[in-house]
């Protein structure tokens, strides 16, 4: 049964990994702000050229 | 006429109407960024959101002072002579189109070479290169397409400013190990007595107390010191029980290990320390874009405009000394207490009183800090420094200093003092008895009675139940600075009114015709001259006037401060100051009127009133019911007449009141047993903000600054008043509720206590359900009474 420290160590390791993710997510100040890039990540090839003159109504209504 | 609006910003072409590429502008400067954008195909930006810009205003010379290297360093987050960053707050983000056009600023100067929007902040931080660009540039650039940046005084003073995220460690930490535990623990749960269950045993427990120990020293720190400053000061708050039951869980449950007598506590530790600081964390809402803690400097300029000699150079607003010639230009603040020199000054008051009518000065008049220059470029005298001027002065009073936090005792540590006391001493009854009858128990007995004690769910009652209170109300418009302002409300018992701008409208004002009829030709040239006149007074009775055919003018002068003349051929008219159209015998008036003259015949005046705030009335029979209710007016007693009739009798109504007589109002009544509720506006209130127990600051756009106090409050959203200060009374009345609820827990546990029969799984069950209850209880009420409010 001496497999069970492999995997208690492999227990672990994922753990800690998983933790050390954590600290870089916050100190890379993704929880500083939390609503701008759910708005950003709409935004792609809107500077092509070929804007159309079509108005059609709002494609991305926003809260505030 | 069809009514348009304008593509850019969304305003009605109302007198002219520029039409561009097939849409149509109210004025040159939104056509000026269409054309920005058009030219850069950035037209997108329309098609984000409709017409989501703002009219760029005039800023001629007015960031001069950024050439200056000294005040650039301060603003600056990053700079190696190369590259700078900088974060520059722009209240005008409101939507996508926003982000969307700042994040793309490298399109139209390819020197910025990053641009990052915090839309909850409203900032935008941008990097650029100092080879061709500059700062200076960078803020011409933003406004130039309607997103000016506002730059005052206090970014000077905070420079860099640090964001605290040791609370999101903490419980990234305590998660962490808490699922780590209760995963490790899990065997041991059933009992199972298999061979290599035993086996291991050891292994597991040793590596529960390995991960307890940044849970107990780091993520529980704040209780362990929060508890000895509170003893330090004989004061039994709510985190020496917690502390004194994350001890001896610790302690405990590490002896147990040690002697192999069980498996300790572990997965209670770690959980209550999770649970307690998500009760923390939920507490913490907090508006980035809004400001609790604003005075005087958020609203000064960094900078102004020296003469020295006939040469401008720009002077950094602490330097200035007495005696010093400044250039004050329009829309500019004026930042210290001067005389007026030369041109014609025009001051806006509206930061300071929160009247929104400008008042006009001659040469030779004494100017206050805090007004604003509206009408052209005028030079003044400084008379004192900045921290000595009449309204800075205000904020060398102590009460600026007091964190009113401190202060006040929650109802959470109110209820603490009885239940440690009530606890240490079961916990002794029990060891005592034990004594006696078992001593091997006894030991046992005292340390599970102060585990099992441990006020988890009454620590998390009050977060849960004012957190999720907080967020209702800030999404009613009723900001709160923190959770404890709702236990505060809820004790209020005597409401303060500031006048102008609190109960008031500031814009919406109404005007009564007093003296001879004026004919319907006479009606149409008045309507027609009040249209080519930009003073606050003629553009209100503009639009209050009756529609009338607009008549083309021969004549047309304005006189600033005095009043306009003009012609249509026939008639010609006088519209101005009593002075000015030649009524000499008037008296001096209380309230605000503008006077008419016809071919030099006197002929009426239109009187202005304060408009006050729909529900104006029913509100304050709601609340006269519960509370005292004072007004506290700044202004003369002019409307006093008026007021009286709105407002029910036993309201008391105070005039002529300074700042500084507000806060000693304020301080002399809370002496006498008052719980002092203050609403305000202006920054003259900042005082009696600060020194009333709640302090509520009423903005008609959240957006503008209003001064530091415990609550903003939406103008829209005034009459709703009552219904909030009563909705803080229930809470507190859901909170009393959970305490009963966690004592029924405590009293089930205290019994496996005392009797010696506390087992790990019993703690592990008994924790986390008594605490995820008053969770859900608390959640479940508060947003019932969250649905009544509306």
């Amino acid at each position: 049964m001496s497999v069970i420290y492999i995997l208690l160590t492999i227990s672990v390791i994922v753990a800690i990994i998983f933790f050390i993710a954590f600290i870089t997510a916050v100190r890379s100040g993704q929880y500083d702000d939390s609503y701008t890039p759910s708005v950003r990540m709409l935004f792609e090839d809107e500077l092509v050229k070929t804007k159309s003159k079509n108005k059609s109504s709002n494609h991305n209504p926003t809260t505030n | 006429m069809e009514q348009t609006n304008c593509f850019h910003c969304g305003d009605s072409c109302e007198n002219e109407s520029i039409t561009f590429d097939e849409k149509s502008f109210c004025c040159n400067g939104c056509k000026t960024v269409y054309e920005i954008f058009h030219e850069n195909d950035l037209t997108c930006y329309y098609d984000l959101q409709q017409a989501p810009g703002a009219t760029p205003k005039e800023i001629e010379g007015k960031y001069n002072f950024l050439e200056q290297e000294a005040i650039i360093d301060k603003l600056l987050e990053f700079n190696d002579g190369q590259t700078q960053i900088v974060t520059l707050k722009i209240p005008h983000i409101h939507c996508s189109s926003c982000i969307w056009i700042l994040e793309n600023l490298n399109k139209l100067n390819p020197n910025i070479t990053a641009s990052q929007v915090n839309f909850g902040q409203k900032t935008v931080r941008a990097t650029y290169k100092t080879t061709a660009f500059s700062l200076k540039e960078l803020v011409l650039l933003l406004s130039s397409i309607g997103y000016e940046p506002y730059i005052s005084l206090e970014d000077y003073n905070t420079g860099k400013n640090k964001v605290n995220r040791s609370l999101i460690y903490k419980l990234g930490v305590a998660g962490f190990a808490f699922g780590n535990v209760m995963f490790l623990s899990f065997p041991e749960y059933f009992e199972v007595n298999e061979f290599w269950l035993d086996q291991y045993k050891g292994l597991f427990r040793w590596l529960m107390f390995a991960y307890s120990l940044p849970v107990v020293f780091y993520a529980g720190r704040d209780y362990f010191i929060s508890a000895f400053k509170g003893l330090r000061s004989k004061i039994l708050n709510i985190d020496v029980p917690i502390a004194l039951g994350i001890l001896v869980l610790f302690v405990r449950s590490t002896i147990e290990i040690i002697f192999d007598l069980g498996a300790g506590f572990f997965d209670s530790l770690t959980g209550l320390v999770f649970f307690l600081l998500l009760g923390r964390f939920f507490q913490q809402k907090t508006y980035a874009y809004l400001s609790f803690e604003r005075d005087y400097k958020s609203y000064f300029p960094i900078a102004v405009t020296k003469l020295d000699q006939g040469e401008e150079s720009p002077i950094q607003v602490y330097d200035i000394q007495q005696g010093d010639r400044l250039l004050i230009r329009n829309e500019e603040l004026i930042p210290v207490d001067a005389i007026l020199i030369n041109g014609n000054a025009n001051v806006d008051y509206s930061f300071v009183t929160g009247e929104s009518e400008s008042v006009h000065k001659v040469s030779g008049d004494k100017l206050f800090a805090g007004g604003k220059q509206t009408s052209g470029v005028i030079e003044v005298e400084a008379l004192k420094s900045v921290e000595q001027s009449y309204l800075t002065q205000l904020w060398s009073n102590d009460v600026f200093n007091k964190n009113k936090e401190d202060a006040f005792t929650t109802l959470t540590n109110t209820i603490s003092k009885r239940f440690t006391i009530a606890v240490l001493s079961i916990a002794f009854l029990a060891t005592s008895y034990w004594m006696f009858v078992d001593m091997s128990k006894a030991m046992n007995v005292f340390t599970a009675v102060l585990i099992i004690a441990c006020p988890c769910a009454i620590a998390l009652a009050a977060p849960f139940t004012l957190g999720n209170l907080l967020r209702i109300f800030g999404k009613l418009k009723f900001y709160l600075k923190n959770a404890s302002v709702i236990e505060q409300l809820a004790q209020i018992n005597t409401i303060i009114f500031d006048k102008t701008g609190t109960i008031t409208a500031n814009k919406k004002s109404t005007a009564s015709y007093e003296g001879i009829q004026l004919s319907r030709e006479e009606e149409a040239l008045l309507k027609s001259s009040l249209r080519g006149s930009n003073h606050p007074l003629s553009r209100s009775l503009y639009q209050l006037l009756a529609e009338h055919q607009i008549v083309p003018l021969t004549n047309f002068e304005e006189h600033l401060g005095k009043g306009i003349v003009a012609a249509d051929g026939s008639n010609t008219i006088k519209i101005g100051s009593p002075a000015f159209v030649g009524q000499v015998s008037a008296l001096p008036e209380l309230s605000t009127s503008v006077h008419i003259s016809s071919n030099d015949q006197y002929k009426g005046k239109y009187t202005f009133y304060n408009s006050y705030r729909p529900g104006l009335s029913k509100l304050f029979n709601q609340l006269k019911r519960t509370f005292d209710l004072v007004i506290l007016s700044g202004d003369n007693e002019g409307e006093a007449e008026n007021l009286k009739k709105l407002l029910p009798t036993k309201t008391k109504l105070i005039f002529n009141q300074k700042p500084q007589d507000k806060l000693e109002y304020i301080k002399y009544h809370q002496s006498e047993g008052a719980k002092v509720l203050m609403v305000g506006d202006g920054l003259n209130d900042a005082g009696a903000l600060a020194q009333s127990e709640v302090g509520i600051a009423i903005s008609e756009d959240i957006n503008v600054f209003s001064p530091a106090c415990d609550a903003i409050l939406d103008a829209g959203k005034f009459n709703q008043l009552n219904d909030y200060i009563m909705a803080s009374k229930s809470a507190i009345k859901i909170i009393k509720w959970s305490f009963i609820f966690s004592f029924i827990y405590n009293v089930i546990g205290l019994y496996f206590a005392v009797t010696g029969q506390l087992k790990p799984v019993i703690a592990a069950i008994l924790m986390p359900l008594s605490s995820i209850s008053i969770v859900i209880f608390t959640t479940v009420a508060t947003n019932y009474l969250g649905r009544k409010l509306k």
